[in-house]
């Protein structure tokens, strides 16, 4: 566990020059065109055009109202996936009927992918933010649910068995066992629910509006602004990103017995 | 060490068995374990379970506490028929069952909570009783901070608190090294001192048996049945002495001979002590 600072420095040092190597393979290929055959670097734009787009992007008015309008679907769908996967999750890994209800429908709608729900979406609800939030929502829902799942049937019965005999309900058993016991699962869960939620951005933003990064990526492609198709991908994977490191970081405060140091006799 | 105090329970936790039968496993797996026990304990005896493994030691442990039923027979506490889980029946196993997201004192303080006690009060009684195990500086540690010794310190605290009419105890120290061991015998009887509560304990070492207990009786492999009783006369309070003296190794050789005629030749398969139901619910 214990990593010196100089070897610590020299990992770092090598993860970026990893970044820099890509960043120059890419320049390179797409300077001289390269066509590989398989795939063409003909109409790929160098990263130096991408950072001025970058650049333009960040002082254009838009902006703002791109990231902000993203930021607020992804939040309430994600939101929404959260509350009922983590319900739905406790009450399959609980109830072995409920799992017998609820289970079999969830796993027929699962495999169906984002994109294929967007005309259902549009015709299902009133307006195309609500379709957008539910493509977001859909998206993260199922990491949630299948974790929470996954965590609850998990906990130790020799726990919930000493819970019972020091006098605990089920639904303090619940709360005070399964829910903590759960909590490390959810959070992956959460974690990846995070990503696919962003993941399926750019898919619920093609149904319309004029704002979104997901629309700006998409409208950069159909108006031909190639550079910007690059910008929109790095926004959405850094958001993405730096969501599930927000997370992560909220779930390990949320689970402080995971960190400690165990005794050493 | 605080609390030296005595805290003294009412006169309660008499145990009566009449025929009892526990049953395991279920349809065509189904087997007896326990047969035909019949037996009384009084209230703030010290009696050990001693027998080999499988015996059905630790399921007889099981149904006292109300983790699994009878199938036939009567068995009761203070004349109550015993169904389901009690915290007036607390139970301890060898391996430890802290909550491992819960500080030491909020694991002890887990009974009490259960049953509507304030924060404040609750925390009074865990620590009270922390001071007890001799674990009044390591409150705010979680379990895996802690020795193995200390979890089950812990753990004792954890039934004690609820001031429970028996103290189950299914071999505790079974997996402590062999000082750890010796030193946790000393601090149960000295709680047992001040802390008066029928004391069930299941073991397979004799030394321990005829160590702590009042009454020690030997189990028979399965079915398990109780073959034999034994008064152990050794005056109170014990120390690590009394196994060496004379009368102990007498008494011991006579365990001994109890345990080794009745083996059977093919291994037994240990119980599940708890009879979980592994599956949903």
């Amino acid at each position: 566990m214990a990593v010196s600072s100089a070897t610590g420095i020299r990992r770092w040092i090598l993860r970026a020059a990893s970044i820099a190597v890509c960043l120059l393979a890419w320049q390179t290929a797409a300077t001289y065109h390269i066509n590989l055959g398989l795939v063409t670097f003909a109409n790929v734009p160098p990263p130096t055009d991408v950072a001025a787009a970058a650049i333009e992007f960040a002082q254009s008015s838009k902006a703002f109202s791109h990231l902000s309008s993203s930021l607020r679907r992804v939040s309430i769908g994600f939101a929404l996936a959260s509350v009922l996967g983590i319900a739905l999750g406790l009450a399959i890994g609980r109830s072995r009927r409920a799992g017998d209800v609820l289970l079999p429908p969830l796993e027929l709608l699962r495999p169906i992918p984002a994109v294929a729900w967007i005309p259902l979406a549009v015709l299902m609800f009133p307006s195309s933010e609500a379709s957008m939030i539910y493509i977001t929502f859909i998206g993260a829902l199922f990491p949630i649910l299948l974790n929470t799942v996954h965590g609850v049937e998990n906990v130790d019965p020799r726990l919930v068995a000493s819970a019972k005999s020091l006098g605990g309900t089920r639904s303090a058993i619940l709360r005070e066992v399964v829910l903590p016991s759960a909590t490390p699962a959810i959070v992956t869960g959460l974690a990846i629910g995070m990503g696919t939620s962003w993941f399926c951005l750019v898919t619920a933003e093609m149904i319309s509006g004029q704002f979104g990064i997901g629309y700006y990526t998409w409208e950069s492609y159909v108006i031909q602004r190639y550079p910007d198709i690059i910008v929109g991908m790095v926004l959405i994977g850094l958001l993405g990103m730096g969501s599930t490191v927000i997370l992560r970081r909220v779930g390990t405060a949320l689970t402080p017995w995971h960190t400690v140091e165990e005794s050493r006799r | 060490m605080s609390g030296q105090e005595r805290i003294a329970f009412s006169d309660t936790g008499r145990i009566e068995l009449e025929n009892v039968a526990i049953r395991l496993g279920s349809g065509d797996k189904a087997f007896e374990a326990v047969s035909d026990v019949t037996l009384s304990i009084a209230p703030g005896e010290f009696v050990c379970l001693l027998g080999p493994s499988g015996c059905g030691k630790s399921t007889l442990l099981g149904a006292l506490a109300g983790h699994l039923p009878v199938a036939r027979g009567q068995l009761t506490v203070d004349g109550k028929p015993v169904d389901g889980p009690h915290p007036e029946r607390g139970i301890v196993f060898q391996h430890h069952t802290l909550f491992p997201w819960k500080s030491v004192l909020e694991n002890v303080a887990f009974g009490p909570k259960m049953r509507g006690i304030g924060r404040k009060a609750r925390r009074q009684k865990a620590e009270e009783i922390l001071g007890l195990v001799g674990l009044q500086d390591f409150t705010n540690r979680y379990p895996k901070q802690l020795s193995g010794g200390m979890q089950q310190r812990v753990e004792i605290a954890r039934v004690l608190v609820n001031r429970p009419r028996l103290l189950l105890m299914d071999e505790p120290f079974g997996a402590l090294d062999a000082l750890t061991r010796i030193n946790m015998q000393e601090l149960l009887l000295d709680i047992w001192s001040r802390v008066r509560t029928t004391i069930v304990f299941v073991t397979h070492d004799i030394d321990e048996a005829l160590f702590l207990a009042d009454r020690v009786l030997v189990m028979s492999t399965r079915p398990g049945r109780i073959i034999e009783e034994i008064k152990v006369p050794f005056r109170r309070p014990r120390d690590a002495a009394v196994t060496v003296a004379q009368e102990f190794a007498q008494l011991k050789r006579r365990c001994l001979e109890l345990l080794h005629t009745r083996h059977d030749s093919f291994p037994m398969h240990r119980l599940e002590p708890l009879g979980l139901d592994l599956g949903n619910g």
